[in-house]
């Protein structure tokens, strides 16, 4: 009992003190960035401020420079737990719709990832040829290719959720296939020389020796696969006049400076990552270990 | 060549090419092993007792001669599975029970069910591991592990078992368990058995015939017939005729060294 305490205290307070220094630090930088404004307001109003009246006011502006973390806070509390989740002020419904064109892209980009990487193991000519245009596809900002996406796809008659999902794929495919070409080829020589005694065809020795064996770097693969993923969904959004998702969030917030709802979008987003990748990891644990792995 | 002959070597070269010029891993090897041998390969790092055992088993390809394997080429034995083989490491896929390792193979060669089953029960037998078919690898020590490689070795019907090192990295006395439970196995088997060590002892111990290598290049330098008897309880290693048997061998090795 007490070691688990120990454990508990152990991890607990070195992640707390990280947090209240990061909610210090930007109490501070929410006074110092939105003073100006505050004395501005003061100097038209004919009045003066005193030390704590401008403190106060920083932190409580409606369109500030920084939001204080009590303002990002309370807007998220209103647009999820106070609002119908239908609602498209609600920000799960457009963390909902983040979050399918990210799963969408992310199960494509890791199928599309593990295809690669299975013909460049075993096909020498794609060994050769397709690795040089995995890593040059990936030297293209994605940013400048992601309106060329969705209006190629829009022309097509493709729109709604795949054009978004394809940029997420675009970005997530690409750790997938580096991983598990790695991942592939990590069975020993003397390994394979086994197979080899033993007969065994390519796909015999493929299913029961290189997959399994992949299985370490395939899920250290996905975890950054999957927030590239949740990048790709939001910068699909941004450029394309998109109504709902996170991304069209912070546009819009953008457009009417609307920072603290800029910053809850943020925030809704990095939690969204933070949980898609502990899924993961948890996952990666239960796997290992009980392939022994680890 | 006989209907009882298993392996035959005839003038048999391998020379390998690499950065530093070409290496002459086996240089005019002639050999011939009969049904039920049990043959070692002894000789110092470099005199190709690990390359030849690997021709055997269609791992390498000589560039000279001639090898048969149960009368026909290495590929052929090999695509018939006539071979067992047991590598220096014993390679379990950790995900794999013990039961699960030795039925690989036996999957891999399409085995039913029922069959797998029966020999897995009968090689763990064979090796003193009966009980541990549910353990992972993890679970056992490294001379267990390795004797769980041998019975994967012996589940699918191969007359013919290759060993390379198999006892290298293990410590004397578990080593010496291993030889003893070894021969039995053999005894009780009948399997012919290509063993490829270092240890003097190990090769005296065990074979009906030693064959003595020499490096740079690659060559037999002697093969010696030994005189003991079939049944060999550890403490043989005391009696004069083994000691005479290992003084040949240790000549061998030093006459392979000083004229190289």
């Amino acid at each position: 009992m007490r070691d688990a305490k120990v454990g508990f205290w152990g991890s607990f307070l070195p992640v707390l003190t990280v947090v209240l220094a990061i909610l210090c630090f930007w109490y501070i930088g929410a006074v110092a960035l939105n003073t100006a404004w505050a004395q501005d307001k003061a100097k038209r109003a004919g009045t003066e401020l005193s030390a704590t009246q401008l403190v106060a006011d920083t932190w409580s502006q409606d369109k500030p420079k920084l939001p204080a973390p009590h303002q990002v806070a309370i807007e998220i509390w209103k647009t999820t737990a106070e609002k119908k989740i239908t609602s498209k002020r609600s920000l799960i419904y457009h963390a909902w719709i983040t979050f399918s064109s990210t799963m969408l892209g992310f199960v494509l980009g890791t199928a599309l990832g593990i295809a690669l990487a299975v013909g460049i193991v075993f096909n020498r000519t794609m060994d050769m040829s397709v690795m040089p245009w995995v890593i040059a596809s990936q030297t293209i900002p994605i940013l400048a290719i992601a309106p060329m996406i969705i209006v190629v796809l829009n022309a097509v008659g493709v729109s709604g959720l795949l054009p978004k999902a394809i940029i997420s794929m675009y970005l997530s495919f690409f750790p997938v296939v580096v991983g598990m070409v790695k991942g592939l080829r990590s069975p020993s020589i003397m390994q394979l020389d086994q197979m080899r005694t033993w007969n065994a065809s390519p796909s015999q020795t493929f299913w029961r020796l290189r997959f399994p064996s992949s299985m370490p770097y395939l899920f250290t693969s996905l975890k950054i696969a999957m927030a590239a993923s949740l990048v790709g969904a939001i910068v699909g959004e941004l450029p394309t006049g998109a109504v709902a998702g996170l991304g069209a969030r912070l546009l819009a917030g953008s457009y009417y400076g609307q920072t603290i709802q800029i910053w809850s979008a943020l925030i809704m987003a990095a939690a969204l990552a933070a949980a898609l990748v502990g899924i993961i990891g948890f996952l990666q644990r239960i796997t290992l270990r009980r392939m022994g792995l680890t | 060549m006989n209907s009882a002959t298993v392996i035959s070597a005839q003038n048999l070269d391998l020379t390998f090419q690499t950065n530093d010029g070409p290496v002459h891993a086996l240089k005019d090897v002639s050999l011939d092993v009969q049904q039920g041998d049990f043959v070692s390969f002894i000789g110092p790092s470099g005199c190709g007792k690990t390359t030849f055992l690997r021709v055997m088993a269609d791992l390498e390809q000589p560039t000279g001669g001639t090898i048969t394997v149960n009368g026909t080429s290495p590929k052929e034995a090999r695509k018939a599975r006539a071979y067992g083989y047991v590598f220096q490491a014993a390679g379990l896929y950790p995900w794999r029970t013990i039961g699960g390792n030795i039925r690989l193979p036996l999957e891999i060669m399409g085995y039913d069910k029922p069959d797998m089953a029966e020999r897995v029960a009968r090689v763990l037998e064979l090796v003193e591991l009966g009980g541990f078919e549910n353990k992972y690898p993890w679970q056992l020590s490294g001379g267990m592990q390795q004797r769980a490689s041998i019975a994967r070795a012996l589940a699918f019907d191969a007359d013919l078992l290759l060993m390379d090192e198999p006892f290298g990295a293990l410590d004397e006395i578990v080593r010496d368990h291993l030889n003893e439970q070894l021969l039995h196995l053999w005894d009780r088997t009948g399997k012919t058995i290509a063993f490829v060590t270092h240890s003097i002892p190990e090769a005296v111990y065990l074979s009906t015939r030693i064959v003595v290598m020499s490096p740079r290049p690659g060559r037999i330098t002697d093969v010696i017939d030994s005189p003991l008897p079939k049944e060999r309880p550890l403490d043989i290693r005391d009696t004069p005729e083994f000691l005479e048997v290992a003084h040949r061998v240790r000549e061998g090795l030093r006459a392979g060294h000083g004229d190289a």
